[in-house]
């Protein structure tokens, strides 16, 4: 049972990035490697167009689920990219403990 | 150098002369005493904005607020097509809190017919009018219209619904809202109904995350390391400069430049930018908002370069407008002196397609880690403010907004207590 559309098979070993919640994708992003992080950027980021064009064939509020969890990984990707892209690190630099959590966020 | 004109008295600042030039104390800000001042003065009497409209959605939706400063919880109700209530948050039986579900201090939202107290089973209708009382037959001449839900002033502006905890308040949210907010009606905030709500406790005095938000003067230092390196460089020794700057009784307002969304140069931004266009000042391709013109409240200087006007509303909202057509609020509970609860809530425009979404999801993400920044320095802010080692501070002119927020909470405190002192004197004078 694939986790994504049969054409994204290559990102399947990142399936454990199809997390529903911006609170389990930043804590997954915590609790990642430098490495870990960079991996799954480098293979997500090129996808992410073809990614958004395959969702896009469907209305948001009907996506399949094999393409809903495809976005979720897009989130995930998002969360991701501030450590790589900038940072060198997981967390925000200068924000210490601090934590702050998502009360709403939308249900797609 | 500056970039923008400034008016004629040479400065924002000198051109409300009752703000003064001299440095500022933050006094304000460590003394446990003081607040307790500020919670009678200002919280248990101000207009305070507790949600929007569309977390009311039907009659019976309700939603629970706790106003720690003003020592109550409010419940909030749609009783009816266009009847909004707000009463306090107790039973009339034994005080117990009416509505929560298990951790009472947790606020709570849902639909109902009527509110049931989980002690005793006393029940209330939507406008707090007493229906049930079990075994009434045991109370002595107890007429339940004598013991209906406590009421809290509540009104809806703009979708915006406040209370006022002061029962003898005689102005109305529009005009304790003044100049600022009728600049501001007609505004679409009801076609933002997409929503992403964030909340941090934060280790400072309410006031202190205010000042960080009512000037963008930190904002290319404290913020440097998140933006590429060439642009961070070139943000830095730009510095920040306002557009424009109102002040309008206790609320106050900047309005800034936003040359990122979408950017003159894309190697400006980052590459996940480059492919969702969006950022930090939301998504580059503006949706249909539905208004040819904005509100003349909006980029009161009309500038080309016009990004994101702030409005900070006294005491504790602050609303701001950006010009890729989306809105954030912030609102600042405090807990204690040196404690307050940080809520950031982003609206957009529902989206439509997944491209849309995630242009939305970069800004919500990208809100929260500048936030994170700002919350954990405001705790090394307070903690040195505390060592009283320096005691008055010099703000600059893109400092106005906070000159003038730390002045109106002087100012309420001190009246409220000139108002206390005079009765007192007519208590003893009469007795």
């Amino acid at each position: 049972m694939s986790t994504f559309p049969p054409e994204f098979s290559d990102l399947e070993p990142f399936a454990d990035w199809a997390l529903r919640t911006e609170g389990e994708r930043y804590a997954k992003r915590l609790a990642s490697s430098m490495d870990e992080l960079q991996t799954f950027y480098d293979a997500a980021l090129p996808r992410l167009e073809a990614a958004i064009a395959h969702c896009d064939q469907h209305p948001l509020d009907a996506l399949p689920d094999d393409a809903e969890r495809l976005l979720w990984l897009c989130y995930s990707l998002v969360n991701a990219s501030f450590p790589i892209e900038v940072w060198r690190q997981q967390r925000v630099p200068d924000s210490g403990v601090a934590s702050m959590d998502v009360v709403v966020e939308p249900a797609v | 150098m500056a970039h923008f004109p400034k008016p004629a008295e040479g400065s924002w600042t000198e051109a409300h002369p009752e703000l003064g030039t001299a440095p500022v104390s933050y006094e304000d800000s460590i003394s446990p005493e003081y607040y307790e001042l500020e919670r009678d003065a200002i919280f248990a009497r101000s207009w305070l904005n507790v949600g929007r409209m569309e977390q009311l959605p039907r009659t019976g939706s309700y939603f629970t607020k706790e106003i720690d400063a003003a020592r109550t919880s409010v419940i909030v109700v749609r009783a009816g097509e266009d009847d909004v209530r707000a009463f306090h948050n107790i039973c009339r039986h034994r005080g117990n809190k009416l509505v929560w579900n298990d951790f009472p201090r947790e606020e709570v939202a849902g639909t109902c017919r009527q509110f049931t107290c989980k002690y005793h089973g006393w029940r209330y209708g939507l406008q707090g009018d007493l229906n049930f009382v079990q075994q009434e037959e045991e109370f002595f001449d107890l007429d339940k219209a004598d013991y209906g839900l406590v009421p809290v002033q509540c009104e809806v502006w703009e979708g915006f619904v406040f209370v006022n905890l002061d029962p003898d308040n005689t102005t109305s949210v529009a005009e304790y809202l003044g100049d600022l907010g009728a600049g501001l009606v007609g505004y679409p905030f009801h076609r933002m109904t997409q929503v992403h709500k964030y909340r941090a406790e934060v280790g400072s005095n309410w006031k202190l995350f205010i000042d960080a938000f009512a000037e963008f003067y930190h904002a290319p230092v404290l913020h440097a390391k998140q933006a590429v390196a060439d642009e961070s460089r070139k943000l830095s020794s730009y510095g920040f400069e306002g557009l424009s700057y109102e002040i309008s009784g206790p609320h106050g307002m900047v309005s800034s430049w936003g040359g990122m969304a979408p950017p003159k140069d894309l190697n400006m931004v980052k590459p996940i930018e480059r492919v969702l266009r969006s950022g930090l000042f939301g998504p580059w391709d503006r949706p249909d908002i539905g208004v040819d013109e904005l509100p003349p409240g909006l980029n009161p200087a009309r500038s080309h370069a016009w990004g994101v006007d702030s409005f900070v509303f006294f005491p504790n909202f602050m609303l701001l407008v950006w010009a890729p057509n989306w809105y954030l609020t912030y609102h600042y509970w405090p807990t204690s002196y040196r404690t307050h609860i940080f809520e950031g809530t982003l609206y957009f425009v529902p989206p439509t397609t997944a491209r849309e979404r995630l242009a939305q999801e970069l800004a919500a993400v990208t809100f929260k880690e500048y936030a994170l920044q700002d919350g954990n320095t405001l705790e090394a802010t307070q903690m040195m403010l505390e060592s009283r080692a320096v005691t008055h501070f010099p703000l600059n002119d893109q400092e106005v907004l906070l000159r003038h927020l730390h002045k109106t909470a002087r100012d309420r405190v001190a009246a409220h207590q000139e108002q206390r002192s005079v009765s007192a004197v007519r208590i003893s004078a009469a007795s």
